[in-house]
């Protein structure tokens, strides 16, 4: 590789990006506690820590999103106090968004010079030396078969994310943050990424990396920093720790036991749950699976083979489902949630997206708590308040929701919390078929655990759990039988002690499992 | 929950003040006398203030989903103009029935079809008005009041106007479904998030439905009752309902966007337009004028608000 | 191939009003005992003011909101225009700059109450609105004023007229008989339109409607590119009470009219394929469907009455199918609701 404009300047003694005593807080949450922290060129530095560590801020607060509470930054040595995103790209700061910062409804030429697009003579947008930038940035991340006409919102999501890396490109970043930018990307995506890196370290570009995934870390950055609690709490060069060492940093304690013991199992459990043939074309076909009471059955597989779209088809979101779906050995047509939810069927789904389709945010805790079980407040309809209360303060208790007021908005709670009312909120209704869509998803280590435990409870109360995580160990540690799902179908049944990572790995990439065994 | 008075409420009960004690100086300066405050006159002003206040009423159910109902005015006039055609109880029935009926047909074409309901509703607008055009087309039907639209709008029992009674009653209706009932607490679900309160299980298209038939039946009793203080249904008597019903709402401080208001709010926004109107008139100002301070008057309201929102959010 | 396919794809809310208008025009024609120019010439003289207030109520709906002022600010630039545009020569070319002035200016203030007030435009807009109307009662009390005639009769004909009454050329032949409000329209599109839809501000407008938080994240200037779209709605505003001023003559602060222009031209926008959400669609599909909404008057004016349809041909039963064929629109947009496989998608 060649050492780009030779800017590479590893001795350079100021680093590029320094935080002195950074903090933030938001309505009396502190997100970041006096926060010293540095980042030099020519290096990848990873930042690592569990949700609500303080990562967000931080890389929100160096790219101008939001201002913090006090404390200094500096950029190549110059004291920086970035009132909007527009004045960090300035400085030269570009930060890739998780959520993606792409419009929609614009072509992808528009999306990529969004901000500062070629002009002509005129001062108008030159359209066609805005194609040709695109198509330049495009072939530059190994993309050339975006047309740069295309409306954004026709691209999958995967290329969605090429495209946000191409016009962070496009910005000329001096200091490039990278919040899980690859998280929906292919294999093959994922390795142009990391080679564009490292071209842009030898370049001597300073760049911020944020991801969950230790092997990603492991195979780009050369310092890593950790922070817990929206404290910063050690920085140190790749290999100074073992990733158990690491681990413990980021959650502040020994990572052990952290899924409750399998009870042994009911050979014949009697049946909650059984689905054959369901088909949904072109998403879903001929799936057939039971599920029994007491049961937690684990769905696993890559990311987007139809797991979600299981989940909504058992729950009657669906449109156009083929095949039967019995609850407690009787056959049923659920065509609305309203109708899973009924007290014939019984059936939860705890969804995938909290904020959106979990949670009301602006409504309180306690009303968003009864919302899906009014029936069991109410009588004809009129609330009977007592009732509620009472109902919402044992549920607070089951799930130990740490909420101030109950009357605030259940926006004000933290990740975990919030989750901890979805799943109250379901299990007010008395379900017996609890459907599962990634409930851990950037919720701290503690919560899960209370989580996990939770479902065993509930299990072993005799309700029928499927559950899927993108998180093998969650497979591992939670479930009694894991179905893989791959384009689709159920490729592989993994129970007992054949839920391994290496089977789970192998059934995903629709390996026959013998040979991946190997 | 305890009770708490909110930021819009407060202000609005500041201006109410504020408008009381400008129109009652005016007076003193001018006749000598307290008109503005005297009870006859605050009770005249309910009087006709409580047809916009049904109005009011039903068009905040709607904007609580996130919704507006465009089709009030015409839903209001037709609805008045059928019941005094056909005559006798049966015509108030019927122009209750036409007003059921818009809400059902608005309901359905903004739950189930999911036509934005700024559309389908102003559709819905015009469908009526050209409805009561060709009703009045051809030949002059019966428009005078019947027995009921005079008792609702024009009669008083011991000196209380029906037409407030009835809008307290409709209020009571309002408050009593939006705090203890499921239906009440699902319009706040669907008013925040849609798809949230879906999945919860909540049958949404229904209470939306049933939101817009609410909305409709309200501007339909504000029609009826209107018609009997006027003595008879005309044209285009539901026009200066429109805006000044939607500007209630907000000045309430419902979220025009959907999901948080509270009823109160509504009836001090009611209660702020009718008396910020009539303190115009009492002060005998030029139409022109009345427009321009009634628009400035509403700004700067929401830019209280806002203000005070910002500061919220800040804190 | 590609190209086409993209072209369809990105214009099919355009290609559809366009569609439609010909659809009903050709209609209307075929029904129209004696059709030619002059009828044309009567058909743009009927629709441009509509046009150009539903061009101002795109700007509002491109970065998602609603501007309930713009049939007020017609009214207003109306009553304005018709004192300052009575004089005679160079004093009307003044007059007209300064309707465009007020016009522009009062959808400055709108957007700078949206921006700055942090108020929803639909609400800012409804009190604006409110003060426009005042104020225009304040110029024209009771409806009144005289516009030149020779002005008025000239800028609102054909190119010929307009070569003859102030003989500036003599008979320019087919070319000639061009009616002005296409022309209008056509220079209003080219040194107005094309320039701001191909400016950042411009395009920042639809990346507002688009997604707004994305927007801010990607440093599009947000408050810049909000109160651009309401100025520009102003200025529309400003000129179809300009155009307004010089078909009638005269001024009139006529309430009901203002309400139904604006009403009207969200129907425009919304059969021109412009998305009430924002983000996608322009004023050119407004053009249509506005036209499409006047075609649907004009057909009611020549059904035979003997005909076996006659019974549709009474005036009275226009606003009905007017108000019946929005509705028919709209819900055939609906189809989507009903093929949607995942009922989550209708959510968003």
């Amino acid at each position: 590789m060649s050492d780009g404009n030779g800017t590479a300047a590893a001795d350079d003694s100021t680093p590029y990006l320094q935080m002195r005593g950074i903090s933030k807080n938001y309505g009396g949450v502190q997100a970041l506690s006096s926060v010293d922290f540095a980042a030099r060129r020519g290096s990848i530095h990873a930042v690592l820590g569990e949700n609500g560590a303080g990562k967000s801020t931080l890389i929100k607060i160096a790219s101008g999103v939001v201002a913090p509470s006090e404390g200094e930054m500096r950029v190549a040595g110059a004291p920086v106090a970035f009132r909007t995103p527009l004045e960090a790209n300035a400085a030269g700061v570009v930060c890739i968004f998780q959520e993606l910062s792409l419009l929609p409804d614009l072509s992808v030429a528009d999306n990529i010079s969004i901000t500062a697009p070629p002009r002509t003579r005129l001062g108008l947008i030159d359209t066609r030396a805005q194609r040709r930038r695109a198509e330049e940035l495009l072939a530059r991340v190994g993309c050339e078969d975006i047309d740069p006409r295309e409306r954004l919102k026709n691209l999958p999501l995967s290329r969605r994310q090429m495209v946000e890396i191409a016009k962070a490109l496009g910005r000329n970043p001096q200091l490039l943050i990278l919040d899980e930018a690859t998280s929906a990307l292919t294999s093959a995506d994922v390795a142009k990424v990391y080679d564009i890196l490292h071209t842009l370290r030898q370049e001597g570009l300073c760049l911020l990396y944020i991801s969950h995934r230790m092997h990603e870390i492991e195979e780009l950055a050369d310092t890593l920093s950790v922070f817990r609690n929206g404290r910063h709490i050690s920085t140190f060069d790749k290999g100074a720790h073992g990733d158990d060492q690491i681990v413990e940093m980021m959650i502040g304690r020994d990572w052990s036991n952290v899924f409750p013991p399998k009870p042994k199992r009911n050979a014949q459990p009697a049946p909650a749950l059984d689905v054959e043939n369901l088909s949904w074309p072109p998403t879903l076909s001929s799936i057939s699976l039971s599920v029994g009471e007491g049961e937690i059955v684990g769905i696993g597989g890559l990311d987007g083979q139809g797991q979600r779209e299981l989940l909504l088809a058992l729950f009657g979101v669906l449109r156009g489902v083929g095949g039967t779906v019995k609850v407690g050995g009787e056959e049923k047509r659920i065509g609305a949630p309203a109708t899973a939810k009924s007290a014939q069927n019984r059936i939860a789904l705890i969804p995938e997206d909290r904020k959106t389709e979990g949670l009301m945010l602006p409504m309180s805790v306690a009303e968003n708590i009864t919302v899906a079980a009014l029936n069991k407040v109410a009588k004809n309809l009129v609330i009977d308040k007592s009732a509620e209360a009472k109902a919402i303060e044992e549920m607070v208790a089951r799930m130990q929701i740490k909420a101030g007021d109950l009357a605030a908005p259940v926006a004000t709670l933290s990740g975990g919390n919030q989750q901890k009312v979805v799943i109250a909120k379901w299990l007010l209704t008395g379900a017996r078929i609890i459907l599962l869509n990634d409930p851990t998803r950037g919720i701290d280590v503690g919560t899960k655990q209370e989580i996990y435990q939770l479902l065993r409870d509930l299990a072993a109360d005799g309700a029928a759990i499927l559950f899927y995580t993108t998180d093998y160990d969650e497979l591992i540690g939670c479930c009694d039988r894991v179905l893989i799902l791959y384009g689709g179908e159920i490729v592989r049944t993994l129970e007992g002690e054949d839920i391994t990572e290496t089977n789970i790995v192998a059934a995903s990439l629709n390996l026959a499992g013998d040979e991946a065994a190997a | 929950m305890s009770f708490r008075i909110d930021t819009p409420i407060l202000i609005g009960l500041v201006f109410i003040s504020l408008i009381l004690a400008a129109g009652t100086s005016y007076t003193l300066a001018t006749q000598g006398t307290a008109t503005f405050v005297s009870p006859t006159y605050l009770l005249q002003q309910l009087h006709f203030g409580a047809f916009l206040g049904m109005t009011a009423a039903g068009m905040m159910l709607v904007i609580l989903l996130g919704h507006i109902d465009l089709s009030v005015p015409w839903t209001l006039t037709a609805s008045a103009m059928v019941a005094s055609a056909i005559g006798g109880f049966a015509g108030d029935m019927t122009g209750l029935m036409v007003g059921l009926t818009v809400g059902l047909v608005n309901g359905i074409g903004v739950a189930f079809l999911r036509v934005p309901s700024m559309i389908f509703t102003l559709g819905m607008n015009t469908v009526l008005l050209g409805l009561m055009v060709m009703l009045t087309g051809g030949h002059a039907p019966q428009s005078a009041a019947t027995d009921l639209m005079l008792f609702l709008g024009r009669d008083r029992t011991l000196g209380v106007p029906h037409s407030v009674i009835v809008w307290l009653i409709i209020s009571a209706a309002i408050i009593f479904m939006l705090t203890r009932t499921a239906v009440g607490r699902y319009m706040y679900a669907i008013g925040n998030r849609e798809a949230a309160a879906y999945l919860s299980g909540v049958r949404t298209r229904l209470v939306i439905v049933g939101a817009f038939m609410m909305c409709s039946a309200c501007a339909a009793i504000a029609g009826i009752s209107l018609a009997g203080y006027s003595a008879r249904a005309f044209q285009a008597m539901g026009d200066p309902y429109l805006l000044p019903s939607i500007a209630a709402v907000v000045l309430g401080g419902t979220n025009i966007l959907g999901g948080q208001g509270k009823y109160s709010g509504t009836v001090v926004g009611v209660i702020l337009i009718v008396l910020l109107q009539s303190m115009l008139s009492i002060m005998q100002m030029e139409e022109a004028y009345r427009q321009v301070i009634y628009g400035a008057v509403i700004i700067l309201m929401l830019l209280i608000y806002s203000r005070g929102r910002g500061r919220a959010a800040e804190a | 191939m590609k190209t086409a396919r993209l072209f369809l794809g990105q214009n099919a809310g355009i290609l559809l009003a366009i569609a439609l208008f010909l659809a009903l025009y050709s209609i209307y024609v075929s029904l129209h005992p004696n059709w030619g120019m002059n009828v044309v010439l009567q058909n743009g003289n009927e629709t441009l003011a509509l046009i150009l207030v539903g061009m101002a109520q795109t700007m509002a709906v491109l970065v998602g909101g609603l501007d309930l002022s713009v049939g007020p600010l017609m009214t207003l630039t109306n009553c304005f225009g018709s004192i300052v545009m009575a004089g005679t020569g160079g004093s009307i070319l003044a007059g007209i700059v300064a309707c465009m002035a007020l016009g522009t200016a009062c959808g400055f203030l709108n957007g700078c109450i949206i921006v700055y007030g942090r108020i929803q435009p639909i609400i800012a807009t409804l009190a604006t609105g409110a003060i426009f109307l005042g104020l225009a009662l304040l110029l024209r009390p009771t409806p009144g004023g005289a516009i030149d005639g020779d002005f008025a009769w000239a800028f609102t004909n054909d190119l010929n007229e307009l070569g003859y009454t102030y003989g500036w050329w003599e008979d320019l032949g087919l070319i000639g008989r061009i009616p002005l409000q296409p022309v209008y329209l056509a220079l209003i599109i080219l040194l107005v339109w094309i320039p701001f839809k191909r400016s950042v501000t411009g395009r920042g407008c639809y990346a507002i409607g688009s997604n707004a938080h994305a927007a801010y994240m990607s440093g599009v200037r947000i408050d810049r590119s909000k109160i651009a779209a309401f100025t520009l709605a102003g200025f529309f505003a400003g000129c179809a009470g300009i155009y307004l001023t010089m078909q009638m003559g005269s001024g009139n602060a006529d309430a009901p009219q203002a309400a139904e222009y604006t009403l009207r031209s969200i129907a425009a926008v919304v059969i021109g394929g412009t998305s009430l959400y924002g983000g996608t669609g322009g004023v050119i599909g407004t053009i249509f469907g506005a036209l499409v909404l006047r075609s649907i008057s004009f057909i009611f004016r020549v059904v035979p009455e003997d005909s076996t349809v006659g019974f549709v041909a009474s005036p009275l039963l226009q606003p009905f199918f007017e108000g019946l064929i929005l509705l028919l629109a709209v819900s055939l947009g609906a189809a989507r609701t009903f093929r949607a496989k995942n009922r989550l998608t209708l959510f968003s």
